[in-house]
């Protein structure tokens, strides 16, 4: 019977270990391996931290690095305002078969591929599009208007492709939320202000941080978004990655990039659970 | 701010208008491309130059419909091959994980559970090109050592189910291992008395009771593998999967084909998600 465990044990063990080691530990070694290397001539590599040197002096790599990761935060910052109040209504304001059906509808635009999203708001935005049309009709506008290719545009699609990962976690810690206890905190003569500071907030923080976490690295990491609605100006460090690998061919400096966004979430991430002390598993597991 | 609690009535009106026009703005995007499928013009914007079903069943230029379109059809029947690769290793790994977590207490758990953690906090594009990176080191290798080029460790569809199939296994493990967690380990002992093996018991006890989490699973994973674009678009080869070919014909100007083929995908996934919310119902 012992025996009979072990061998259980070791068989469940391998797909993971497998998997973690093949498919994510060793590729990122690697990666870091590549990016600490500098091409002297063809085939001949030296290990240093030239590309390092070069995305940390080089402004554009910088310049795009930073605001990648500051409209990053405010994409979260954003949607977090916009979803709360909405999952605040699902959890507690509607009821039974209303509250099934809100959350629900909340699930939709997730199960249609991201880039069917982008395409709507391209059509929605576009010079020709249903916007622009609106206004001429209403009389805002005497010519068509371009909404596209802008930080605005990329804004709103950010907020938007990410909706749902903080609208989700926002319910389910609001309804474990007892009545009772925002009653209380009336009966206590609290108003509506103290008390959402007070309980409601508090009570909401895990799945604001699991939501911000989630919503923060998918705007990192997008890349649809910001090509197809940003403008010239509104490159993404994804884009930058992109063009390194796929593009220019350049491996070495391409990996650097990527680690540089790895670190920046790594960062990110780690900082948020450090300041509400909660740790990777609870918040994601 | 709950409904027991007395609010005027100005405060309940902008309230409600406000998620009003939340999921108004929810819906505005999809609903135009959905209608916008049905525009006898060669743009998916206005004016509105009538009702048709071309961009379907069409089968002259200049309004071929999705049916008629060759290379839409192989690209979505590419993505339906990587998508079942995908569901089915990344369920059945994710199946082995809940168990080894939920079954097993070893040293290094704590560890391996937050590594299992990592591929969702890893970025889709910096997961593409580490995997990328790696298997073009072996295959060097490999053709330095042996001078074999093995193409299937070049960018093709066996990195991108690889590369689909790293982040999408912690998904799984997360769905199966949440409902193990409630599984009363007392009828698998039941079983056990009654003189099954520990496997016989797993089998006609654990997985029937698993199975709507599996079937979840399956149904997730295949969608998210269906959707996939970060990771994907770096591993690509030369048979696109169907959000990189729209994508790419996206960039040289868009026809309202594409706005059918986005039509058929939300219904095709609302359906499968229907199906699976009525299959866990029951």
């Amino acid at each position: 019977m012992r025996n009979h465990a072990r061998i259980g044990f070791v068989l469940l063990l391998t797909p993971l270990v497998l998997w973690l080691s093949l498919l994510i530990i060793i590729p990122h070694i690697d990666m870091l391996l590549i990016s600490l290397r500098e091409r002297i001539s063809f085939g001949v590599y030296d290990t240093s931290l030239a590309q390092y040197e070069k995305a940390l002096t080089e402004p554009l790599y910088l310049r795009t690095f930073w605001r990648t990761a500051i409209m990053s935060i405010l994409a979260t910052g954003i949607t977090l305002l916009i979803a709360f109040p909405v999952a605040y209504y699902i959890a507690k304001m509607a009821k039974g078969r209303l509250q099934q059906v809100l959350f629900l509808l909340c699930l939709i635009p997730f199960y249609v591929s991201e880039l069917v999203r982008t395409f709507g708001w391209m059509i929605l935005l576009r010079e020709t599009g249903l916007i622009s049309n609106l206004l001429q009709w209403v009389g805002l506008a005497d010519q068509p208007v371009e909404m596209l290719y802008n930080d605005s545009a990329m804004m709103v699609g950010l907020v938007y492709t990410s909706m749902l990962f903080m609208v989700v976690p926002l319910v389910t810690t609001l309804e474990s939320l007892d009545d009772s206890v925002i009653e209380a905190g009336y009966d206590l003569g609290g108003n509506g202000l103290s008390v959402l500071r007070e309980i409601i907030i508090p009570h909401a923080m895990p799945g604001i941080v699991s939501g911000s976490i989630v919503v923060f690295m998918l705007s990192l990491g997008n890349y649809l978004t910001p090509t197809m609605l940003g403008g010239k100006d509104s490159l993404w460090f994804t884009e930058m990655i992109y063009n390194q690998f796929i593009v220019r061919s350049n491996w070495e400096l391409g990996a650097t990039f990527g680690f540089m966004l790895l670190l920046l979430s790594s960062v990110i991430v780690w900082g948020m659970l450090r300041l509400t002390g909660r740790t990777l598993q609870e918040t994601m597991g | 701010m709950i409904p027991t609690i007395p609010q005027s009535r100005s405060f309940r009106l902008i309230y409600g208008g406000y998620v009003l026009m939340f999921f108004l703005y929810l819906a505005l995007p999809l609903t135009v491309v959905a209608v916008f499928a049905f525009n006898d013009s060669q743009f998916p914007s206005l004016p509105w130059e009538g009702f048709t079903w071309n961009w379907f069943f069409g089968a002259e230029a200049p309004q071929i419909g999705v049916f008629h379109e060759r290379g839409i059809l192989r690209a979505v029947g590419t993505s339906v091959f990587v998508a079942a690769c995908v569901a089915v290793l990344s369920v059945s790994v994710g199946t082995t994980n809940a168990f080894l977590f939920n079954r097993y207490d070893f040293r290094g758990k704590t560890v391996l559970y937050v590594l299992m953690l990592l591929p969702l906090v890893i970025p889709g594009i910096v997961l593409g090109i580490s995997i990328l990176v790696f298997s073009s080191t072996l295959a060097n290798g490999i053709w330095d050592v042996a001078q074999m080029d093995i193409q299937a460790l070049r960018p093709g569809l066996l990195l991108v189910v690889l590369g689909q199939f790293s982040f999408i296994t912690t998904i799984a493990t997360l769905v199966i291992s949440a409902r193990l967690q409630k599984f009363d380990r007392t009828l698998e002992e039941a079983a056990l008395n009654l003189g099954a093996t520990r496997l016989t018991a797993v089998r006609t006890i654990t997985i029937p009771f698993l199975m709507p989490a599996i079937i979840g699973a399956v149904v997730v994973a295949f969608l998210m593998s269906f959707e996939n674009f970060n990771t994907t678009l770096m591993l690509v080869g030369s048979d696109a999967p169907l959000t990189i070919a729209m994508f790419d014909r996206l960039k040289e100007g868009s026809t309202p084909l594409l706005n059918a083929v986005s039509l058929l995908l939300m219904l095709g996934s609302s359906l499968l998600a229907l199906a699976m919310i009525l299959f866990q119902r029951r």
